[in-house]
């Protein structure tokens, strides 16, 4: 029971639970088994409390047995990746800078999942404030990727990806800024989705890029996606960029796109994105695995074509302006003063030196590079030419898109440009680090949902295949993502993550 | 270290100033800026703040609505435009009592543009410039503990409230008034003055200066006479009451001048007025060398008032002072002299709510610009900064009206209500103050004066009425002043003068 229950979707689990052939105790006592048994060689969590993991579920059994009304996630254990601010929880941003800190209060996306009834099992671990695509750059501890443990599990959402594939979380939230929800999903075989920037609630959220971040769902089945992203998604008064509109219906999407017919939808393909004269950079792998999806797509109905978005060659360089801009503002608050870690107060120093020391020994090498990029270009003087600038890119980006929606519903492309690389070997190169982002970083300085689908093995390793949707349209990407998903399990005759650590190469 | 400074009159003879103000206003809302914590001035330290406020990890700010309509609300006063279009924007530098590590306020998109304000003084008038009129959050206030002066220096630790952090503030700032000559310290000071009336008759802040509602930077500089350019100037931080300004325009001439003189350039710097000494002194170079890298603030949506909405305030707005002063100089029956008097002392406000606490116009202006204006002159501060409200001084003025207290006493009931001793009624029974009707106690020293002065007594009864005074003189001696002088001079005349 323990092994089904660990690799079954969410949304079976809902039902077990639903149907009473399941108790919350008991899939959550599964789960917190399989971390104990299995968390020391992966590395996923940063934070788990199985009291109180096993109290919240005894809860949720508690009230089913006393026949209370409860929502479809009620006594479904998950996961948060640790920049979500969690009540009486430790949550550090995996940053020495907030050990220890307790937040006197809870995100908007943890209430509403603490409100929908899920149990939370722990908190994940992330590059530090999110920034990097390997996990590498926690202060805490390296997270393997469950497909091979010499490998990255993506990142920043590293603890996320790495505790759903291995089966130490049925489902969990991760936060995006350049593609940290969809490029860890891709490199371990999940599902992740973007939303539409202000679509979830970034209330409570410890904000790297505040334009750009935003959580979704990490999960193993595109309709889990759906069901998590509707129980954290719609308006929220507590952040201005919150859009007042209603949700799309993702899961209504996802089950149809199962059925498998895509007929009249009309496919982007990004030249700019791996396409000819674009190669350079990208696995032959990823880029077969990606032709085959497309092929797939087509014989579903869909209406193939090349689509040229030339701004997107821009988007490395302007994102790598704008997010750290941002982040060197948004983490000037670390300062030793209110709460976190605090350095040479001992009475022989002054506030400044004490404000240093805090940040010097408080945040790593990659913190401080991006935060000393930000300030640079920021500066008087240099505003204009790096942050002016790039906020024309974005905006040159965005213009790529608009014309892009003029003749097709989706664009496509990789999710990343290779498989998952060895742990080490991009730590001391950041600019090949930063590479990892290319593919995603277009939707997230456009703000429109993209969602990354597993769409087969390259060298035995998962590849992501990303669909981008209008603002607003998530549910575009949720049909074509479930569409392409059924049609791949069929072929194969299970699903992708059926075949972690067995390193089989997908039928195709 | 003393600065060398020159003559008032004499900077004059050689040098054209140039002044600028930048005024700061608390808001008067029930919330603050970008959380729903309370304004409340004086709680107990911390109590009033949230993860926002806080400036806590994962925290987001929301825009307090009423905070944009006030601010609407005073640019729409000084004859702004109104942007249709607005936006934050962080300013960046790390001190404790900013908790985010950034002040979110507005830069080059403000919400209120190019106004004016016509100040007027000694019968002309001055026409200020407002170049914008934005709005920002307030700071936490440091509280240095140990050392003796409860500045940082010599401290043994600093402590933080941030019960003010968050509270709405707008930033008023005038363009460079020049011609102002020799009347640059007080057209400063009027212009305070004024914008202070229009805050109050707004409703939008209580604009208590010493609870540092309102604080303005003082910006002077000094060209030679018939330069075509304008001085580098100075920028003298935190000036805290009507009187400072004044008082730090004049300084900041004379210091100036005896540098230019000297054939010294003025540093564009930041400085401190202290207000015992009455000088300025240079801020610490760190914030001079401050690159706040603005950048527009990416958790909040830019404003967008629509146009109805600010046409809807415009309609709204309350009689402004300038036109309440032709009415009330009317209504009074003053002057124009008279009322430029009471204008210049920042006391239109403390009259008309006198006058409506029911004292006659007469008494209410008599009352402030003389004992309490003499009063505020002595102590250093300002006529709305005594602790005396225009409802006291309205009861003041009834009971000498009354003829409970006569003025000397009732100048005694006023120290008694300045000593928070209570309302003037209260003083007067604590105090025993009551003038002494036609009591025994009188009518006793009344007797006793003519007994103890036969010699004077009989001059008046003799027809030389004029003597009576000293018989007067004697009673109010035994009395203590207690007594009412025509009553006793009634009384004399009824024993001593044959009708």
């Amino acid at each position: 029971m323990s092994a089904d229950v660990t690799s079954s979707s969410a949304a079976d689990l809902s039902s077990a639970l639903q149907s009473g052939e399941l108790s919350s105790v008991e899939v959550t006592r599964a789960y917190l088994d399989a971390i104990a048994a299995q968390d020391e060689s992966i590395g996923a969590y940063l934070h788990v409390d199985a009291d109180a993991a096993l109290t919240a579920a005894g809860e949720i059994d508690a009230a089913r047995a006393k026949g209370e009304e409860l929502g479809p996630l009620a006594g479904v254990p998950m996961a948060l990746k640790d920049v979500v601010v969690t009540e009486g929880v430790p949550t550090t941003s995996g940053s020495k800078i907030l050990e220890g800190w307790r937040p006197p209060y809870d995100a908007t996306l943890a209430a509403r999942l603490k409100a929908a009834g899920t149990v939370l099992l722990g908190k994940t671990n992330m590059d530090e404030f999110a920034m990097g695509s390997s996990t590498e750059n926690s202060a805490y501890k390296v997270t393997r990727n469950p497909w091979d443990t010499d490998r990255i599990p993506g990142g920043s959402s590293g603890g996320s990806s790495a505790a759903v594939a291995a089966g130490l979380a049925p489902w969990a939230i991760g936060t995006d800024t350049g593609g940290s929800i969809r490029q860890p999903a891709a490199v371990t075989g999940l599902v992740g989705h973007k939303p539409t920037y202000g679509s979830v609630s970034r209330y409570g959220l410890i904000a790297f890029s505040s334009s750009l971040d935003q959580a979704g769902p990490m999960t193993r089945t595109v309709l889990d996606a759906a069901l998590l992203h509707e129980a954290i998604a719609g308006h929220d008064p507590m952040d201005s960029t919150s859009i007042d509109s209603p949700v799309p219906l993702l899961t209504e999407a996802a089950r149809r796109g199962a059925e498998g017919d895509l007929s009249g939808l009309k496919v982007g393909v990004v030249t700019e994105l791996g396409g000819d004269g674009h190669a350079g950079g990208y696995d032959a792998g990823v880029l077969e695995r990606v032709a085959e999806a497309v092929a797939l797509l087509e014989s579903m109905g869909a209406e193939v074509r090349q689509v040229s978005c030339p701004a997107f060659d821009l988007a490395l360089p302007a994102y790598y302006l704008i997010a750290p801009s941002e982040a060197s503002s948004n983490l000037a608050r670390f300062d030793g003063v209110r709460f976190g870690l605090r350095v040479g107060d001992d009475g022989s120093r002054d506030l400044d030196e004490v404000m240093a020391m805090t940040r010097e020994q408080g945040f790593g090498p990659e913190v401080k590079r991006r935060i000393i990029l930000g300030t640079y270009a920021l500066s008087s003087g240099y505003y204009e030419a790096y942050y002016g600038q790039a906020q024309k890119v974005r905006t040159l980006i965005t213009r790529d898109f608009t014309t892009a929606w003029d003749d097709v519903d989706v664009l496509v492309s990789p999710t990343s440009p290779t498989v998952a690389w060895n742990i080490g070997d991009r730590v001391d190169d950041p600019v090949a680090m930063y590479a990892a982002d290319l593919c995603t970083l277009p939707a997230s300085l456009a703000g429109v949902p993209a969602i990354s689908v597993p769409c087969g093995l390259s060298e035995g390793l998962p590849v992501g295949f990303q669909v981008m949707a209008p603002a607003l349209a998530d549910d575009r990407c949720y049909r074509v993502a479930a569409a392409l998903e059924a049609a791949q399990d069929a072929a194969r005759g299970h699903a992708l993550l059926a075949g972690i650590g067995t390193k089989e190469n997908t039928p195709s | 270290m003393s600065d060398t400074l020159v003559d008032f009159d004499e900077v004059l003879t050689r040098y054209e100033p140039v002044i600028g103000l930048e005024t700061h206003v608390e808001l008067g809302t029930a919330s603050k800026m970008f959380c729903g914590c309370s304004t409340t001035f004086g709680a107990e330290p911390n109590t009033q703040t949230c993860p926002v406020c806080l400036g806590l990890p994962g925290s987001l700010p929301v825009v307090n609505a009423d905070a944009i309509e006030s601010t609407i609300r005073i640019g729409l006063a000084l004859g702004c435009r109104i942007a249709s279009w607005s936006r934050f924007a962080r300013k960046n530098y790390f001190y404790p009592d900013i908790p985010k590590g950034f002040q979110t306020s507005q830069y080059d998109e403000p919400l209120c543009t190019a106004g004016h304000l016509d100040v007027e003084l000694d019968g002309e008038t001055y026409r200020v410039e407002i170049e914008r009129v934005h709005i920002e959050e307030d700071t936490g206030k440091n509280l240095h503990v140990g050392g003796a002066t409860g500045r940082i220096h010599g401290a043994d630790h600093s402590l933080v409230d941030y019960n003010r952090a968050g509270i709405p503030l707008v930033e008023i700032v005038t363009r460079p008034i020049p011609g102002t000559g020799a009347k640059a310290p007080e057209v400063a000071r009027a212009y305070v003055t004024e914008l202070r009336e229009i805050l109050l008759a707004l409703g939008v802040s209580e604009v208590r200066m010493e609870q540092g509602n309102l604080r303005s930077d003082v910006n002077t500089s000094l060209a030679p006479i018939g330069s075509l350019d304008w001085g580098t100037r100075t920028e003298t931080k935190n000036v805290n009451s009507l009187r400072s300004v004044e008082r730090s325009v004049r300084y900041e001439m004379r210091r100036q001048a005896a540098l230019l003189d000297a054939g010294e350039r003025i540093v564009q710097e930041t400085r401190h007025f202290h207000e015992d000494t009455g000088s300025t002194s240079d801020g610490r170079s760190k914030e001079e060398a401050t690159d706040y890298r603005y950048f527009p603030e990416p958790d909040l949506v830019p404003l967008a008032p629509d146009e109805e909405w600010i046409e809807t305030l415009r309609v709204a707005l309350p009689e402004l002072p300038a036109a309440r002063r032709i009415r009330l100089r009317e209504e009074w029956g003053l002057s124009d002299a008279e009322m430029a008097w009471i204008v210049n002392a920042g006391a239109v406000g403390l009259v008309s709510d006198t006058v409506a606490a029911g004292a006659t116009p007469a008494d209410a202006r008599k009352w402030w610009l003389g004992e309490l204006a003499r009063r505020a002159n002595d102590s250093g501060v300002e006529l709305i900064e005594l602790p005396v409200t225009p409802k006291q001084v309205a009861e003041l003025a009834g009971l000498v009206a009354a003829g409970t207290v006569n003025d000397q006493l009732a100048r005694q009931a006023l120290d008694g209500v300045l000593a928070g001793e209570g309302n003037p009624g209260a003083v007067v029974e604590s105090r025993g103050l009551a003038v002494m009707g036609d009591s025994d106690e009188l009518v006793a020293a009344v007797d006793a004066a003519i007994e103890g002065n036969p010699d004077v007594a009989d001059k008046v009864r003799a027809g030389k009425v004029q003597a009576i005074g000293a018989l007067v003189g004697a009673v109010m001696k035994t009395t203590r002043g207690k007594a009412d002088a025509a009553t006793v001079k009634r009384m004399l005349e009824e024993r001593l003068v044959s009708s």
